[in-house]
Parts: C-alpha cells; structure tokens; sequence
C-alpha cells in the first residue's frame, strides 16, 4: 500500500522511528547527547543527508548496477557528508569544532544506508526525499530528548545556559555523573523504546 | 536495474566517481580561504584566552593587536631578528620537519611524541614599555588518540601560569576532550612552573598526598592518558629542549626587551 508523501514524513517521526522500532544509528546518538546544541546540530546534518543522498540515489536508481549499487550510495552519502563537514568548518567554525569527528562518522550512520538502500532504491525521487526527512525528523526526536534529559540533569544546563545551578559553581544541585558519560545514553535510549513500544503494542516484537 | 553489459559497472562508477571528486574539490578548494581564516582567528583567540585578555564583545583583531610576535631561538632562548626569519610567514610545524630549521628527538628526550624540534619558535609578547607582561608560548604533545596544540601563557615573573588553552585535539569529547573546558582551564591560574631552585615542578595528574597547591593541577577524571600527555607537555616544553633558556634569560633580564 502506498503512502502519500506526508505519510511517509510523518509516519517516520513516530510509528517506525529509526532509533526506536528499527534500533540504527544509535553509535551517534549516544556520542553526541551530552549537550544539546552539538545534537541539534548532529540533527540537522543527518537530516539533510539523509534527504539529499535519498533525493539522489532515487534519481539514478535506473542507472545503478546491480552488483556495485552499495559502492555507488556510499559514495554519494561519503559526498554530501564531506560538503556539510567543509561547509560547517567554513561557516560554523566553534560549532564544527564541538562535533569534530562525528560529522564524518555520519557516513557510516546506518539510517542514511539504510534509507538509501531500503526505499530510496526502489521509489520515486519525491517520495524518497520524504521519507529521508521523516526518517531524520525521527532521529533527531528521539536525538533531542536524550540530550534533553542527559544535558539538564548531567549538567545542569540547556542549551549551555545554567537552569539548575551545580554545587561546583556553589549551587544546590549536585550533577549526575553517569548521564555525563556516553553509556548513559543506552538507558534513556532504552528506556524510551520500552515507552514506545508499550503505548504501540504493535511495534512489539513477535515472539 | 539488471546489468547491460559487463562494462557498466565500471563505467557507471567511474562517472559518479568523477561528478563526486569535482564536487567534494571544489568544496575544499573554494572554501579553504574561510577555512583557513577561521582557523586562524581561533588560533588568534586562543592566544587572547591564555593570555586571560580575550573578551567576546570586542573584535579579536583589535585585542591582538596588542600582542607582539616575536620568534625565539629555542636552545640558545635569544630572539632571533625578523631579518633573519619573518613572524609572519614562519611555519613552525614545517619547519620542525625541515632538515635544516628542525631537528629529530631520540627517543628519551621525545616524551611528547612529537618525533622532531624546530629550531625556532614563535612567541607572543604582552608588553608594557618595554617590559614583558605576559609570555604566551605555543605547545604541543600527544594526548591519548591524537597530538594536542595549545597556549600557555606565563606572567611576569616567567614561572607563574596567568592561562591555558587548547586549539586543536582529537580527544574523546566530554573525556579529554575536556582539555577544552574553560573551568578546567581556568584551574590553572596562578600555578607555578618552576620551584625556588628554578627546576620545574608542575605536574598535573590525580592529587596524592602531600603536594604543594602551587605545583599542582587537577587532572581530568576520565582522561587518565589524556592528563598524562598535557603533564608531559608542560615537562617538555617548560624543559632545556624546550623554552626553559628562553624564559631563564629573560628572567635574568627582568623581563626587559632592548630594541
């Protein structure tokens, strides 16, 4: 059954969310929720790549051959991942220090592949941009809440402005070391599919 | 989608291979001049952050303008003329490289991992008349993953740390990425580099037993490799490699600049 573009953009965000039903690109979205302006930032680039290499990849869709087709997309995707990286560093210089090798690590990021080769493969170019920014839209929900939780309660702070004030800084409140570590992420991660997951039953694994 | 011919994988690849490489150069090559410009300005900040003079709502072109570029000779500490090598085209990496402005370390004076010296260094003046203020020396070292560059800035007195920061590292962010922390840094403020006996004494690492406030900064929790290579970075670079002459003359001289 096919989806009109706004399904397919809005059925990403939270019926089948990248990080919650098909559990991929998590490596990113645990290195980069410390704070949340670097993954505000993380988000938008991986929307955009999505995006534009499923954009991409659905307009020469006929010209792939078969047997080099993964080569191909990573190419394209290694492409747009360096443009982003060197328009960062041009434009956004403290913003593009602050991400430092995670922008480039966007490449191996499964969702972009997995988009590409998933959907962006076998549907029409519209669609395919679509879907690629419904599918970034989903990791950057679930990217911003981590970060939320890891960033107010790891540090006290939002968007790098003090909300709860440390006791290091002669505050009351005392910071949670684990949510400054990157494993922290796991949990909340985790902790949010099993939300999911119980308001939707049927994102359910079978058993 | 099947395969035409044999040849269409080849061929197919290669043309995208071609659109990809014209368009990832022309990227580099045409943003390069900003690229460089930033990098520079962040250099020129990190310089201001050392020095304790940076402030955010003035232009960092105006505030560096009261530093003054000098370039040093390293074994000998004695200022080498702009006659002789230019502040402004020096390139200290390279030269550290070149056969004849570098020299390569043995393994035991290397504890930095930097495999070779330059023979001349830049240093940053503050002055007032014509007395030194404020030195701000370029450093650098390996940390954990990747090499470390940064500035320290040492007073007057050419032992106390008026500042520190870090311009470039690839260290593991929130861990020894935390070098870049301003609070960190900030820590370092007032420490002393050399004891009375002018022999160096500051060590960063985890606090044990009884040592001397002055002569200690509090390593990173976290970051035990990382501290490890920022302790070995000031042991070299405060050492006789590194600008120990140049800091121990200009002392002698009361911090004083002829000319």
């Amino acid at each position: 059954m096919a989806e009109t573009n706004r399904e397919l953009l809005t059925n990403s965000i939270l019926k089948r969310n990248p990080i919650a039903l098909l559990v991929l690109g998590i490596c990113s979205a645990l290195a980069v929720t410390g704070q949340l302006s670097t993954a505000l930032v993380m988000s938008i680039c991986l929307t955009l790549v999505t995006a534009f290499s499923s954009l991409t990849i659905s307009i020469v869709r006929f010209q792939i051959p078969n047997s080099v087709r993964i080569g191909i997309q990573i190419t394209i995707i290694a492409t747009l991942v360096i443009l982003v990286d060197e328009i960062l560093k041009a434009f956004f210089f403290e913003l593009s220090k602050q991400l430092s090798i995670f922008v480039g690590l966007i490449i191996t990021n499964c969702i972009v592949m997995g988009r590409a080769e998933g959907f962006a493969m076998s549907n029409p170019p519209v669609a395919s941009f679509m879907d690629g920014i419904g599918n970034g839209l989903g990791y950057s929900l679930i990217l911003m809440l981590v970060a939320f939780i890891r960033e107010l309660f790891g540090s006290g702070t939002l968007f790098g402005v003090e909300i709860l004030q440390l006791t290091t800084n002669g505050g009351w409140y005392i910071r949670n070391g684990m949510l400054v570590l990157p494993a922290s992420g796991f949990f909340i991660i985790a902790t949010i599919i099993w939300i999911i997951r119980t308001l939707d039953p049927q994102q359910q694994e079978k058993q | 989608m099947a395969d035409i011919t044999a040849y269409k994988p080849f061929y197919s690849v290669l043309v995208l291979a071609f659109f990809c490489s014209i368009l990832v150069g022309g990227a580099a090559v045409g943003l390069r001049p900003l690229q460089e410009k930033n990098k520079l300005q962040d250099r020129r900040m990190n310089i201001l952050v050392a020095a304790g003079l940076y402030d955010s709502t003035k232009s960092v072109e105006d505030l560096f303008g009261n530093i003054e570029t000098r370039i040093i000779d390293l074994k000998s500490g004695d200022f080498v003329s702009a006659t002789t090598v230019s502040p402004e085209g020096f390139d200290q990496l390279k030269a550290a490289m070149s056969e004849e402005l570098g020299q390569s370390l043995s393994k035991a004076e290397d504890i930095v991992g930097i495999r070779r010296l330059e023979r001349y260094s830049r240093v940053y003046l503050v002055m007032d008349d014509n007395t030194v203020r404020q030195v701000i020396l370029p450093v650098r070292g390996k940390g954990l993953w990747s090499t470390l560059y940064g500035y320290i800035a040492i007073e007057g007195d050419m032992s106390t740390v008026s500042g520190i920061s870090f311009y470039e590292h690839g260290e593991t962010p929130g861990l020894g990425g935390e070098i870049e922390n301003r609070r960190w840094q900030s820590g370092w403020q007032g420490k002393k580099i050399y004891n009375q006996s002018n022999e160096e004494a500051l060590h960063v690492n985890q606090k044990k037993d009884q040592v001397e406030m002055i002569y200690h900064v509090d390593g990173l929790s976290g970051a035990t490799l990382t501290t490890q290579g920022v302790d070995n970075i000031i042991s070299f670079w405060f050492g006789e490699l590194g600008f120990k002459p140049f800091l121990t003359r200009l002392r002698d001289k009361g911090g004083r600049i002829d000319g």
